[in-house]
């Protein structure tokens, strides 16, 4: 555990635990709203986003990922309306029906396009390249006081780094707003309060959060890290700030857990090589979630259906 | 009261008919709640037909009217917390967006999700929100005022409750408490009575009625014709246009309540109501 760890193993499980936090704030308040189908949207939505900036700009960069991302979920919302309307289909099965055929319109933009110079295939789409996130100058722990070896971080690092920062803060400040618009939104407005606003920065967050965890882990493996670590944290806890704090934990838990068992869980099985990390961490919070949901201390739902308002 | 202009003119049901009369531009200033031409609409039918209402102060007023009416949709609208199409909303002679602080709002209980992960005292500690916003700190005298707001509706013991585990009832009481804690002059409530038990209707309308006393003002969408008589002052009558409005003692009349109603009101229905006589 020396500097092996270190040069293979340390950047990839902070990438994977910051990606992991980032979506997971949102998260929490995404599932109280009942949208967590909006998560699910938003990572495949993501795909032709970034692809197509992609080909438009030639490097895998932040702002025109961002941006192609966004222009992505602009051009979502306005099909799944011209779908409901023109269909006249419920809302559900528009989103449906969009989302799929824009990530499906995603791949195969992909497999057409030269993307072999950089990390961008239908692999990576998929399941993120957590392993390849490597930290090459480092030769030990005290890399971590070294300048030169730091610069060469991986800059997906920082990156990720800058996001979960950012939701942090987001969470913090907007904590008394997110709350009360996610309980009762009459009464938020009532008060004055910009619900709609708090609601669609919501959104834009978990996009963002989205966007920024798709190196690491892969579109579709960002669904799991919305959802799976805050649902679990419900099942803890009746009250939202410990919510929050049980989903973080699950969300490293997860992180660390999976990319470890991923590398070493095949070798003590006897089997030859390692697994995907993604795919192992996604895995790993789908367990947790289901060991909260047969031990967890709140897992009974006692409180009436959400009814229908006059 | 006193009006600084009479309010509407000899026929308010030509008033309300095309939305185009011309209207006072004056509002009351001391009317708790004046709204003037509000209109609202789902998609192409209009839900709330160019309503004029005024609610007078130091008193409790009822919103009736048969489902479908518009009788939410118009507190709700009054609020901001739907749209309006058009229309505007006075509070004591203040547009409402200047008068958020002198408001209380209870919400209909089944808008909101009571699984949600918070007990009941910090719901009420909600009605304080507007007073710490967002970086204030909830102080304990704050907390200590929220505990107390659950005491006066009876609750005292389940502040560290999850609202799931309350009754409907007792849900309901901690929603009103929520509107103590915002300290109104004007508190606005939709369906209150509606799901909750005997002795919730009558410890809330106590408590209602200790405001009143205490000079505030109270509107309250109401649904059961039977105790409009014995709980409020003031009625107005809808049915998505303004049918009437006055004292109940001169307005909650069977004309009325037909006009209101339509057919859907059976006579025998009628007769079991303590309906005001005819108006003068």
């Amino acid at each position: 555990m020396g500097a092996e760890f270190v040069q293979f193993s340390l950047t990839p499980i902070l990438i994977g635990v910051l990606a992991a936090i980032s979506c997971a704030l949102p998260g929490n308040f995404l599932i109280l709203r009942r949208q967590a189908l909006v998560g699910d949207a938003i990572s495949h939505v993501v795909l032709p986003g970034i692809v197509v900036a992609f080909l438009l700009t030639g490097v895998v960069a932040t702002v025109p990922m961002l941006l192609g991302a966004g222009g992505a979920a602009v051009v979502a919302v306005i099909l799944i309306e011209a779908v409901r309307r023109l269909g006249r289909i419920e809302p559900g099965a528009a989103m449906g029906v969009v989302f799929t055929t824009m990530f499906a319109g995603g791949v195969l933009l992909l497999e057409q396009s030269d993307t072999s110079r950089v990390h961008l295939d239908v692999e990576h789409a998929l399941m993120g390249n957590l392993e390849s996130l490597i930290w090459f100058r480092a030769d030990g722990w005290g890399s971590l006081l070294d300048p030169v070896a730091l610069a060469d971080l991986p800059e997906e690092l920082g990156r990720i780094a800058v996001v979960c920062l950012m939701m942090v803060v987001l969470t913090c400040v907007f904590w008394r707003w997110l709350k009360i618009a996610t309980f009762d939104e009459g009464f938020a407005r009532s008060l004055g309060i910009p619900a709609a606003a708090v609601g669609f920065g919501l959104v834009v967050a978990a996009a963002v959060a989205a966007v920024a965890a798709f190196d690491a882990v892969g579109s579709i493996i960002v669904i799991a890290m919305f959802i799976c670590p805050p649902a679990a944290a419900r099942l803890m806890t009746n009250r939202l700030g410990v919510q929050v704090a049980w989903s973080v934990v699950f969300a490293t838990l997860s992180a660390v857990l999976g990319y470890v068992l991923a590398g070493y869980g095949p070798l003590w099985l006897g089997f030859g090589n390692a697994v995907s990390a993604a795919g192992m961490i996604a895995t790993v919070s789908g367990v947790i979630l289901g060991l909260a949901c047969m031990f967890g201390p709140h897992r009974s739902r006692i409180g009436q259906p959400r009814g229908a308002g006059a | 009261m006193t009006a600084t202009a009479p309010i509407r003119g000899e026929a308010p049901a030509l008033v309300a008919r095309d939305g185009q009369a011309p209207r006072p531009d004056s509002v009351p200033i001391d009317a708790p709640l004046a709204l003037r031409g509000v209109t609202v609409s789902y998609g192409d039918r209009p839900a709330v037909f160019s309503v004029d209402a005024t609610f007078p102060s130091r008193a409790m007023a009822a919103i009736v009217g048969p489902n479908g009416a518009g009788k939410s949709t118009l507190l709700k609208a009054a609020l901001g917390v739907i749209p309006r199409l058009s229309g505007e909303v006075h509070v004591y002679g203040q547009p409402i967006d200047q008068a958020r602080a002198r408001i209380a709002y209870v919400p209909q209980r089944a808008s909101v999700d009571w699984d949600f992960p918070t007990t009941a005292l910090d719901v009420v500690r909600m009605g304080l929100y507007r007073r710490v916003g967002l970086f204030g700190r909830m102080s304990g005298a704050m907390t200590d005022r929220a505990r107390a707001c659950l005491d006066r509706v009876g609750m005292a013991d389940f502040g560290n409750r999850q609202i799931g585990q309350l009754s409907g009832g007792q849900q309901q009481r901690v929603f009103l408490a929520r509107a103590l804690a915002q300290d109104a002059d004007l508190y606005l409530l939709d369906e209150p009575f509606a799901g909750v038990d005997a002795a919730t209707e009558r410890a809330m309308i106590d408590v209602l009625h200790g405001l009143k006393a205490s000079g505030k003002a109270v509107v309250a969408v109401h649904h059961d014709l039977a105790t409009v008589r014995d709980y409020f002052d003031h009625v107005f009558l809808i049915n998505v246009r303004r049918i009437a409005e006055g004292p109940v003692a001169s307005t909650f009349t069977a004309a009325n309540l037909q006009a209101t109603y339509g057919g859907r009101l059976a006579a025998t229905h009628l007769d079991t109501l303590d309906l005001a006589t005819a108006a003068p």
